[in-house]
């Protein structure tokens, strides 16, 4: 359970990227923070494990204030995976980068073995085990990145920008596998832009729109709102847009992604044979 | 970080901004050279003083105060040494004298106005006009390009160190927990992938400019050519004069110039 009440950020050169921000996230959730470049959404996630904390509000996570405890500590609850794997890939091997943050969290000999087999086996990358992760393709180094926060098994995940970079498989395999996070109990948050991504996902969507939370809600009901979406400076998924320029015809307005669509547009087929 | 935000160039005008970077440069020098010729407080004093109307005709006054507020720690660390090591290990007096605290202001004072100059000097003068002024004297372009392009990614480079830090914090990186050896080793993690990424965009960097024929030209024209003007020819005149002055006195006063305690004296007797 993740709970910001009313917080507000300033950068130390005077840019305030949160002015008032109250969310409340519920374990188990999956959730999209969306929004334009600058409005707020990665320094809101970034509350969420320490590494910024509020000037104004707080933020408690699982009840504990983040001001009270350290980063390393909030991100043994707290995984967050940031937008380029290269930030943070330093190890010789593969299997070093995915124990670098088991020893820091001072895992035992065996259980470390244990979780990097699991974590590699999980994204598809023991055949690399013993590479170094600077001979990997992107993709590839996103996973290992990926795998280096899953091993220690947070309970809460955040994912910055997860799609870019990626080709149409990974983005699919990336959206299966966050399904699966979250199908295991693991309150799961992603920040992004791609919006056909999250139609496909249709997790709880919080638009950003200038350090302020513009709306909240279902991704199919916040996508589809014609002057909510464009405030947020995004389009509108292609299938919403569809069912937009056909909306004399009597079709539903809250339809976001294909398989809904096929649904809606055979059983309206049917009716009219 | 803080002592870098008050070299940092930011792009507004005033009349300072307009200035020849070669004539800048020539007056903080000629600032540099002053200092290092003084050991004592007064001339120190009015040092620092004579720049005060230069900073604010430019309008950086936040930043230069930022930047002096950077150079605290290392000011004080030459205040500290100076007195302490005057006192244990020279023949001046042995008691912590007026004269001797004079002394060490007088170290600190001459640091802060070396930093101060060339802090006004990299407030005000855009890298692009720096490189300019390199390229007109008749340095290669290829160094001018290379000293740009640095001073150009510093603010990146800064940026990405933080963000990487922060990537190994959210993997239980303490960067601060252990013994000095420890603490170093702490920032492998941030160095390694802070050089790599360096590498890298020195790499696309060289090859985006190949593609766009970099060094096609061997003679190059510039867009804008530095041209000396009204202003530049008065601040030659002041920094010259000052710089005259300031030999003048060191030739010929250079012992008599006062102790400002010894000043001080005759005022507690007056006021007694």
């Amino acid at each position: 359970m993740i709970e910001a009440r009313n917080i507000h950020f300033t950068y130390p050169n005077g840019v305030e990227a949160l002015s008032g921000v109250s969310v409340e996230v519920k374990t188990g959730e999956f959730m999209a923070i969306m929004g334009q470049n600058g409005a707020g959404k990665t320094t809101l996630v970034k509350h969420i494990n320490g590494l910024l904390k509020p000037t104004k509000g707080e933020v408690l996570v699982n009840g504990t204030s983040t001001k009270k405890v350290s980063v390393a500590k909030l991100s043994r609850e707290v995984g967050f995976v940031f937008q380029n794997p290269d930030h943070q890939l330093f190890c010789e091997t593969v299997e070093e980068e995915v124990a670098f943050a088991l020893r820091n969290f001072n895992f035992s000999k065996q259980l470390i073995k244990k979780r990097v087999t699991w974590a590699l086996n999980l994204l598809s990358l023991t055949q690399y085990r013993q590479t170094s992760p600077f001979m990997l393709s992107g993709g590839e180094r996103k996973r290992v990145a990926l795998a280096s926060v899953l091993a220690w098994n947070p309970d809460i995940v955040i994912l910055d920008e997860p799609t870019i970079g990626q080709d149409h498989q990974q983005k699919e395999k990336l959206r299966q596998f966050i399904v699966q996070l979250n199908t295991q109990g693991k309150t799961v948050i992603i920040v992004t832009h791609d919006v056909e991504f999250v139609a496909e996902c249709n997790p709880r969507v919080a638009l950003m729109v200038q350090g302020k939370i513009l709306a909240d809600g279902p991704a199919n009901k916040i996508l589809t709102n014609r002057d909510l979406v464009a405030q947020a400076s995004i389009v509108p998924p292609q299938i919403s847009q569809i069912f937009f320029e056909l909306s004399d015809q009597d079709l539903p307005q809250d339809i976001i992604n294909v398989y809904d669509a096929r649904d809606v547009i055979i059983k309206r087929l049917e009716a009219s044979t | 970080m803080s002592v870098f935000e008050g070299f940092k160039f930011r792009r507004v005008y005033s009349p300072i901004h307009q200035l020849d970077p070669r004539v800048k440069f020539f007056y903080v020098l000629a600032i540099f050279v002053i200092a290092i010729m003084f050991n004592q407080l007064l001339p120190l004093i009015l040092l620092f003083l004579i720049q005060l109307p230069f900073v604010f005709i430019a309008g950086v006054q936040r930043e230069w105060i930022r930047s002096l507020r950077g150079a605290l720690l290392f000011a004080t660390m030459i205040f500290v040494f100076n007195f302490v090591f005057t006192y244990f290990w020279t023949e001046y007096p042995l008691l912590p004298s007026p004269s001797l605290l004079e002394h060490s202001i007088a170290m600190t004072l001459r640091f802060i106005v070396l930093v101060e100059s060339f802090s006004v000097f990299f407030l005000t003068t855009s890298p692009d006009h720096l490189g300019l002024a390199l390229e007109q004297s008749h340095v290669p372009y290829e160094f001018c390009f290379a000293f740009t392009t640095a001073v150009r990614f510093v603010p990146v480079l800064a940026e990405e160190a933080q963000t990487i830090m922060d990537a190994q914090k959210a993997r239980g990186l303490e960067l601060e927990r252990g013994n000095f050896i420890k603490k170093v080793k702490n920032y492998i993690p941030v160095l390694i992938p802070l050089i790599v990424s360096a590498i890298r965009r020195s790499l696309e960097l060289a090859e985006a400019m190949e593609s766009r024929a970099w060094g096609a030209t061997k003679k190059r024209t510039n867009l804008y050519v530095l041209r000396m003007k009204r202003g530049d020819y008065v601040l030659i005149l002041i920094s010259a004069t000052i710089l005259i002055l300031a030999a003048y006195f060191w030739i010929f006063y250079r012992e008599q110039i006062p102790l400002l305690s010894s000043l001080l004296i005759p005022l507690r007797l007056a006021a007694a």
